[in-house]
């Protein structure tokens, strides 16, 4: 895929050169490389946020070029999470709603069983106790998980991650991503991680290096491959 | 597949209640703006009203007259000059030829309710050393108080009127120092005159037509006027007071009578009143653009402090139409509570009102009555107008890029 910004314009400027990426289902990939690289770039491609000027993506197996606003919506909302750096919840809903927001969307009305998912998934996170709690009355680890339980909400085929843990203390990056190596394990849901830091990286299964909008290098992460299987 | 929108709703009270001052704010803006156009409305349609039933109290929706006499020149003979100067003929009290079968014609047009003849001309009531210049009108009872309701303005005495009774306004019989059972003469132009009884009082809620009319029986009247056997003017009461016009050239077009309506004839009181209705429906319709400026503007400024919340909902599978409605149904819900909260202002500014503005007298200057409908028309234009105030920054919410709207 290549991705240009300002098209047309003096200063028009391709971020990502030629891009050629398989994500297997239940992987767990770091996309790693300096600011500037085209990471966040690459994510919004991948998360249908951003079309690419050239190029192909599949989805679960199906071609998204030719998809409309409308179809590219729901397909983002039924195969993809998102979590960001920054959580972005809802301040108006309680951590409950706010992951029940996106089946909510899908769905329309409100039922005991979107709340019974949301509830198995703030389980999950370790959040049950702060259920009820405004999304702004909780810790930013906590923020965080909800934001993770939220992006899992609609059982997505893929997670994608943008410095899921980058605003956070070394304890709460650890227990955040402790949890998204659970759901993984678990769920065989695929993640894409961008991270800067390499202690991360380091229990991906994989890890991708972006560099200048090209991918410089692309391996199996052995250590965490040896430590799994055994 | 068509969903219920309670994702939408959901989301839009909760974003209404987050900016609770806001919100309660501009619904106080709605409120005060809507209370205006609400009793501004009532108010004209009460005044209107008022006034009609007013006029119409002493006043037959239509008159028809004896043609005017004009003067014709001679008709020019050859070989001689004529004077071109014509002078105007004065028009003497005449009697409508064949009075009765006209009336039978009328009777017939479709939408005239009651017609009735009268004999009409000035005269003075005299009475110890007071003199008044006064209109008498010969009636038939009957009939006539089928066109005007004399009989239910009687405040004092009877209104059964026989050949040498008379009714009065108050206003005369203040002037007169007469009350119900004494007499007074009534002399007229002609160099005739009676003495007749007062039997009732009447009070049109006029001045004018209480110090000015008086009634007597068509006969009497016939006499004092000298025109026996005629009648001056036939008056017609139709079913709808503002079609009277039309009525009225329907008449006018089968004879050569003068046919008038109060239409015309209160040419000066439609005027003043379509003026009033100009003025009245500029101000509530500036009112109404000044809310709806206000919610639209509310409205933008919300979208702005929400864009990243907008952004993930776009993320996480919210389509463009959910965001948009999620906005429109937020001013639409404004603007609907603002509606509600302005009709009970608008109440109560007219209760108030009814208390306060009354004559110098001490009764109600004029009845505005509370129509439920206004409210409800009020209710279902503000919450049109709000969806429609909400639809610039709906659709600027809707078409933010999710990316830009995260990333921002």
């Amino acid at each position: 895929m290549h991705k240009s910004y300002g098209v047309g314009t003096p200063v028009e400027l391709e971020v990502l050169h030629g891009i050629d990426l398989v994500l297997e289902r239940g992987e767990f990939t770091a996309l790693v490389g300096p600011s500037g690289s085209g990471k966040t770039t690459l994510l919004n491609l991948i998360g249908l946020l951003d079309r690419p000027n050239a190029g192909r993506l599949f989805i679960e197996g199906q071609e998204t070029g030719g998809l409309g606003e409308e179809d590219i919506t729901r397909l983002r909302g039924r195969s993809i999470g998102f979590v960001f750096q920054y959580h972005y919840l809802l301040p108006a809903f309680t951590a409950l709603e706010n992951v029940m927001m996106p089946i909510l969307a899908a769905r329309g009305r409100p039922d005991d069983e979107m709340r019974a998912t949301a509830a198995t998934l703030l389980d999950r996170v370790g959040l049950t106790p702060w259920r009820d709690s405004k999304a702004t009355e909780i810790s930013g680890g906590q923020q965080q998980r909800v934001a993770i339980a939220r992006a899992l909400a609609m059982n997505p085929a893929l997670v994608l991650a943008d410095e899921p843990s980058g605003n956070l203390d070394t304890a709460s990056a650890d227990g955040v991503f402790d949890v998204l190596r659970e759901i993984n394990e678990t769920s065989r849901t695929t993640f894409l991680i961008v991270t800067h830091d390499p202690r991360l990286a380091q229990r991906c299964d994989r890890i991708v290096e972006l560099v200048d909008g090209r991918i410089v290098s692309d391996r199996p992460n052995a250590h965490v491959l040896r430590s799994s299987s055994g | 597949m068509k969903r219920f929108a309670f994702f939408e709703l959901i989301v839009a009270f909760r974003f209404m209640r987050e900016g609770l001052m806001q919100t309660l704010l501009i619904i106080l803006g709605v409120g005060l703006g809507g209370g205006v156009i609400v009793f501004m409305s009532a108010l004209l349609s009460g005044l209107q009203a008022n006034v009609v039933r007013r006029t119409l109290n002493y006043q037959a929706p239509i008159r028809i007259l004896p043609p005017d006499q004009v003067a014709r020149p001679l008709r020019a003979v050859e070989g001689a000059e004529i004077a071109a100067q014509v002078q105007p003929r004065s028009q003497r009290l005449r009697s409508i030829d064949q009075w009765q079968k006209i009336r039978d014609q009328i009777e017939r047009t479709p939408d005239v309710v009651a017609v009735t003849p009268v004999v009409a001309g000035p005269g003075f009531a005299l009475r110890g050393d007071a003199s008044k210049s006064v209109t008498i009108t010969g009636i038939e009872p009957e009939s006539y108080f089928r066109v005007i309701a004399l009989d239910e303005k009687i405040v004092a005495g009877r209104h059964d009127i026989g050949p040498l009774d008379i009714v009065i306004g108050t206003e005369l019989a203040k002037d007169l120092g007469a009350n119900v059972g004494d007499k007074f003469r009534l002399a007229t132009a002609v160099g005739a005159n009676a003495t007749l009884t007062v039997i009732g009082l009447f009070d049109f809620g006029n001045k004018g037509a209480n110090e000015r009319n008086v009634y007597v029986a068509l006969r009497s009247a016939q006499n004092l006027l000298d025109l026996v056997g005629g009648a001056s003017a036939i008056e017609v009461k139709v079913r709808d007071p503002f079609a009277a016009e039309t009525i009225a050239q329907t008449i006018r077009g089968g004879t050569d009578l003068q046919v008038e309506s109060w239409i015309v004839t209160n040419a000066q009181f439609f005027t003043a009143m379509r003026a009033q209705i100009l003025t009245n429906t500029l101000i509530r319709l500036f009112v109404g653009l000044t809310v709806a400026l206000g919610i639209a503007s509310v409205l933008v400024v919300s979208v702005i402090q929400k864009q990243k919340e907008i952004g993930i909902l776009r993320a996480m599978g919210a389509s463009r139409g959910q965001v948009l409605r999620v906005f429109l149904i937020q001013g639409g819900a404004v603007a609907l509570a603002g509606s509600v909260l302005g009709s009970a202002l608008a109440w109560t500014f007219l209760l108030a009102w009814r208390e306060l503005a009354r004559n110098p007298d001490g009764t109600l200057m004029f009845i505005v009555e509370i129509e439920p409908s206004l409210f409800a028309i009020a209710m279902v234009t503000a919450t049109l107008v709000g969806i429609l105030a909400a639809a610039t920054p709906a659709r600027r919410a809707a078409r933010l890029d999710p990316v830009v709207a995260i990333r921002s």
